[in-house]
């Protein structure tokens, strides 16, 4: 399994410096790949802004939308986000696309929420096959051969949606049990609908290192929206390196391809615990 | 910390005593006397009891020094008396646990107050809403989602002392009832009744008194109770209400026990549940000063345990649900088909659980009713199946596997192949192929049968190769036109086919029945006919796809794909097999009390086994993926239409197959292995 490393863009007041300092080490430190999460009404960096400048100041490692939310944005601007992304960054770029889970983000955009799923169904459409003919460059086909395609979300449709169009398959985050389950989920549509081999599987979690209370403070306010599941969301942080090393394995056990660890403070001290806590 | 506690049941009380141990200020408000309480003997498991004793060792040592306990399992079926060992069980008096409870909570200083109904909530710095599945506070305060679940019910007691476990099933005029009865004290046992609701009200339950329906259920069940009579405590008829709860705290007010959720009776462990709430509340309420914090972590503590056990009695009430479905099957299989209900007991558990009745199983798979007494038989999966004039060594089949003669090596004993389109413009992709490509001898030498999967894509056609995604169209100079039932595209920017009209519908079944002789002659011993995943025939099935109104459409949906079967039923020689869909998982798509009927259908047109599938008939549907999600349709249209079924549905382990098979649930299995080669156990 492959650990790679959330960059803070979403975490309120990270300021440019920050982040591209954040990147740089990423780059240098014992990580595959450096990820984003995506959020409109929050003070976040845009993903795709946040990894183009990432991609300036990096090398090696690579780089992922965990997830963006697709519908959000039309799919022809959408696919030429991603393929700026790639080219900047030499075709390191992976893209996970899913509904997200917030009505105000699509009310801000002006997007249908009841519509959601059946839009990033026909947006995948449009990238996998729709997109090599639209004229839209650098060309770069979305899928295994090109830009990578991990689809996330929990249900029937979302994992058949998933097993049609992606490449793997982007999980929202939770113990390695609850993993372990999505996983199962995912290979069993992936087996439904015939597809060859397996889908990659990504999971993802929260640490929260050096100062455990602004971290949980952090995550309490970013999951305001769900209510009760904040608290729950905000308890599963990470917060000592014995944690990270359980929930590293707990997460190779269950069959996870590549792990990425988001910080919930923008605080380089926190990359380098981490750093630590892997090698 | 000044703590009030809502309901003196299991969950209030042992948490009352936890609490108070801990040192905080409790308060428990129950709205009946100590004495009243609904119900008579719950069931406890062994593993429960490590948690009691560890909680608090005096309640522990009261409870299981009352224990009505047995090792086995009666199922009374058809005239015939089942017994299966190895199991242990133990119960208790539902009165007697709480005045156990009661005892030791006043004793350690508790504040126990009765007859009083609690309807504002009380000044404390914790709320425990212990007030049972129809939870007041839950209704007022909470999101949940409470369902009927299973059958109807009533929770009798007996004088009657049974010495195990007891099932038993009565067939009536008015349907099948069925008994779950159990010991739990010197004197008496738990009586469950239970029937389905049509069956409950053509039996007239639904205007009876408690006398008569008393009367009713003692000559039902006369031969059992041996003279001995049912005694009611306010035992009505009743809905077992599935009560699911997303969050179970808010504030300073949490939910336990029932209030927070349920899990349906026939598999006991509502009591379990509770009292482990109780131990992880008190747990984390002790670890962390900060009660949100507490909360939270009792939460996600007991919401995955909790899930599974709602999973499984799901599974449980489901089958007592449609037991009336079983009944022409060996008493021998009935059982294990009970035992194995919930998914939590499997062929392998019960092997070790019950060695001997797993032997007579799996001998009785084998040879039927002509085993000899003592017989040993190899693991169901590995007995073979007749189906007409050819015999299946075993029933593992290999879908999609690669390479067919691998396939046969590694163990099935029937290697399905292709799809096959029946002609060009039915091709799924560009490489589908329009012949079988297999070398049907050396997979015979392999000691495997040869199966083909005879297809024709219809709307989901002219799309690029599984490997490279699905239903992805094909560029427009790489694409072919496309035929199906209507113009209905498959999905985004899918072409849209024609309408076939009636020189398309004539060549297409020409087609079907010529590649069907050309398989016969290839010497293929099984055909498969597709009738599924949204393909041509399955197209004219859904009245998602099929919205023609022409003899072809409407009511008569079915009329051309069993035509199709006729034409090639008429031409192929040995086993016919239809790959069905028998539901959409589409609101107002085809569901499956008409797929059942299509299944019988299509038995009756000549197919000797169906390939049972769900979904896929358009792109937007909701499945439900987990492992082994179409093993209990399986089980209904193999038990319903009585139709021989293989089914696949991501299983993984011979255990499942084995348990799959014996209990009737399906006769044939795709296996789905892990790909582990032998490097992958022997690491040097
Ligand atoms: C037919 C049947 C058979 C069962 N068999 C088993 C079994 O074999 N094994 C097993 O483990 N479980 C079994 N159960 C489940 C078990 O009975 C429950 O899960 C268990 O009682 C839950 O405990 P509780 O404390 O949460 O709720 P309850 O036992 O329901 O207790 C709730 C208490 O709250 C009180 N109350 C409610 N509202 C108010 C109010 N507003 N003010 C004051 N008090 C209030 C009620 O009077 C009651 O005393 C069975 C259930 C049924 C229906």
């Amino acid at each position: 399994m492959k650990v790679g490393i959330g960059l803070p863009n979403t975490v309120p007041g990270c300021d440019g410096a920050t982040l591209v300092e954040w990147a740089r080490r990423a780059d240098g430190g014992p990580f595959s790949t450096l990820a984003v999460l995506d959020r409109v009404r929050y003070d976040s960096v845009e993903p795709f802004a946040a990894l183009s400048a990432a991609a300036a100041v990096t090398s090696r490692i690579g780089l992922a939308t965990m997830i963006a939310i697709g519908p959000l944005r039309g799919a022809a601007m959408l696919a030429k986000q991603a393929v700026s992304v790639d080219a900047l960054s030499g075709g390191r770029f992976t893209l996970g696309l899913a509904v997200g889970a917030r009505l105000d983000d699509y009310d801000a955009a002006g997007v249908d929420h009841r519509t959601r799923g059946a839009a990033l169904s026909t947006q995948l459409a449009y990238l996998r096959g729709e997109f090599d003919s639209a004229g839209i460059g650098p060309v770069v086909p979305f899928g295994a051969k090109g830009i990578g395609l991990l689809v996330g979300g929990t249900s029937g449709a979302a994992l058949a949606r998933m097993a049609r169009y992606g490449d793997g398959y982007a999980h929202g985050g939770g113990p390695p049990r609850a993993f372990g389950s999505a996983a199962t989920k995912a290979l069993a549509a992936w087996r439904d609908l015939g597809r060859p081999g397996a889908p990659a599987l990504w999971g993802q979690g929260y640490i929260a290192l050096g100062d455990a209370e602004r971290g949980r403070d952090y995550l309490r306010d970013y999951y305001a929206f769900t209510g009760p599941f904040a608290e729950k969301i905000a308890a599963g942080a990470l917060t000592s390196v014995r944690e990270v090393k359980d929930f590293v394995r707990g997460y190779a056990d269950e069959g996870c391809d590549e792990l990425i660890l988001f910080p919930t403070v923008a605080d380089l001290d926190d990359l380098d615990r981490l750093a630590e806590a892997l090698s | 910390m000044k703590v009030a506690i809502i309901g003196a049941g299991p969950a209030g009380l042992y948490l009352a005593i936890l609490l108070r141990k801990a040192g905080h200020e409790v308060s428990v408000l129950e709205r009946n006397a100590p004495d009243a309480t609904f119900g008579w003997g719950v069931v406890f498991s062994e593993e429960t009891l490590g948690a009691l004793r560890d909680a608090d060792p005096a309640t522990h040592l009261e409870i299981t020094d009352s224990f009505a306990r047995w090792s086995s399992v009666d199922i009374r079926y058809q005239g015939k008396l089942l017994r299966s060992r190895g199991h242990s069980f133990s119960a208790i008096a539902r009165k007697h646990l709480l005045s156990i409870l009661q005892r030791r909570a006043a004793e350690l200083g508790a504040d126990l107050r009765f007859g009083v109904e609690v309807d504002e909530l009380p000044e404390a710095d914790l709320v425990v809403a212990a007030d049972g599945a129809n939870s007041r506070v839950r209704t007022r305060d909470f999101r949940a989602s409470v369902k009927p679940q299973g059958c109807k019910y009533v929770w009798f007691g007996t004088d009657l002392v049974l010495d195990s476990f007891t099932f038993s099933f009565k067939e009536t005029e008015f349907g099948l009832f069925q008994a779950h009865a159990y010991p739990f004290d010197e004197n008496t046992s738990t009586w469950i009744v239970e029937c389905a609701e049509p069956v409950w009200r053509r039996a007239g339950l639904d205007t009876m008194s408690e006398t008569e329906s008393i009367a009713f259920c003692e000559k039902l069940f006369a031969d059992d109770l041996g003279g001995h009579r049912l005694m009611s405590n306010r035992s009505l008829w009743l809905d077992f209400p599935l009560v699911r709860c997303a969050s179970w705290h808010r504030g300073n007010v949490v939910l336990l026990g029932d209030a927070a959720h349920t899990a349906h009776f026939s598999i006991g462990s509502g009591t379990k549940l509770a009292m482990e709430d109780a131990i992880a509340l008190a747990t984390a309420l002790a670890r962390h000063s900060d009660l949100g914090a507490a909360l939270t972590e009792y939460e996600l503590d007991r919401q995955p345990m909790v899930e599974r056990f709602q999973q499984a009695a799901g599974e449980s009430a489901a089958y007592f649900g449609r037991t009336a479905t079983y009944t022409g099957f060996e008493p021998v299989q009935f059982a294990f088909n009970l035992l194995t209900r919930s998914g939590r007991v499997s062929h392998t558990n019960l092997a070790q659980r019950d060695p001997d009745l797993i032997r007579v199983l799996d001998a009785w798979f084998a040879a039927g009713t002509s085993m000899v007494p003592g017989a040993v038989a190899p693991a169901p999966l590995f007995a073979p199946l007749r189906l007409g004039s050819t015999t299946l060594t075993n029933r593992l089949v290999a879908e999609d596997a690669g390479d067919p003669v691998r396939a046969a090596q590694a163990g099935a004993g029937l290697v399905m192949t292709g799809p096959v389109a029946v002609s060009p413009e039915g091709r799924i992709c560009p490489d589908t192929p329009l012949t079988a490509e297999v070398s049907v001898d050396d997979v015979h030498q392999a000691g495997a049968l040869v199966g083909l999967r005879l297809t024709h894509a219809g709307a989901r056609g002219a799309t690029r190769p599984p490997a490279d995604g699905l239903d992805i169209p094909l560029p427009p100079t790489q694409a072919w036109p496309l035929l199906a039932a209507s113009s209905v595209s498959f999905g985004p920017f899918a072409q849209t086919p024609k309408a076939m009209d009636a020189g398309d519908l004539a060549a297409a079944r020409q087609a079907f029945a010529d590649a069907a002789t050309t398989a016969a002659d290839a010497g293929v011993d099984v055909l498969e006919l597709d009738l599924a995943d949204g393909h041509l025939l399955a197209g004219f099935l859904s009245p998602l796809t099929n919205r023609r109104d022409d003899e072809w459409g409407g009511e008569h949906r079915w009329a051309y794909p069993l035509s199709v079967l006729d034409a090639v039923r008429e031409v192929w020689p040995r086993l016919l097999s239809v790959r069905l869909t028998v539901t959409d998982w589409v609101p107002k798509g085809l569901g499956l009390p008409e797929g059942i009927r299509l299944a019988k259908a299509v038995r009756e047109h000549g197919a000797d086994l169906v390939h049972v599938r769900a979904g896929q008939s358009v792109a937007e549907a909701r499945p439900e993926f987990r492992r082994g999600y179409l093993t209990t349709l399986s089980d209904q249209v193999r038990n319903q239409a009585g139709v021989p079924t293989l089914v696949g549905g991501y299983l993984t382990t011979p255990d499942e197959v084995n348990t799959i098979v014996a209990a009737g649930r399906a006769d044939l299995c795709v296996l789905t292995p892990q790909p582990s080669p032998i490097e992958a156990v022997v690491l040097s």
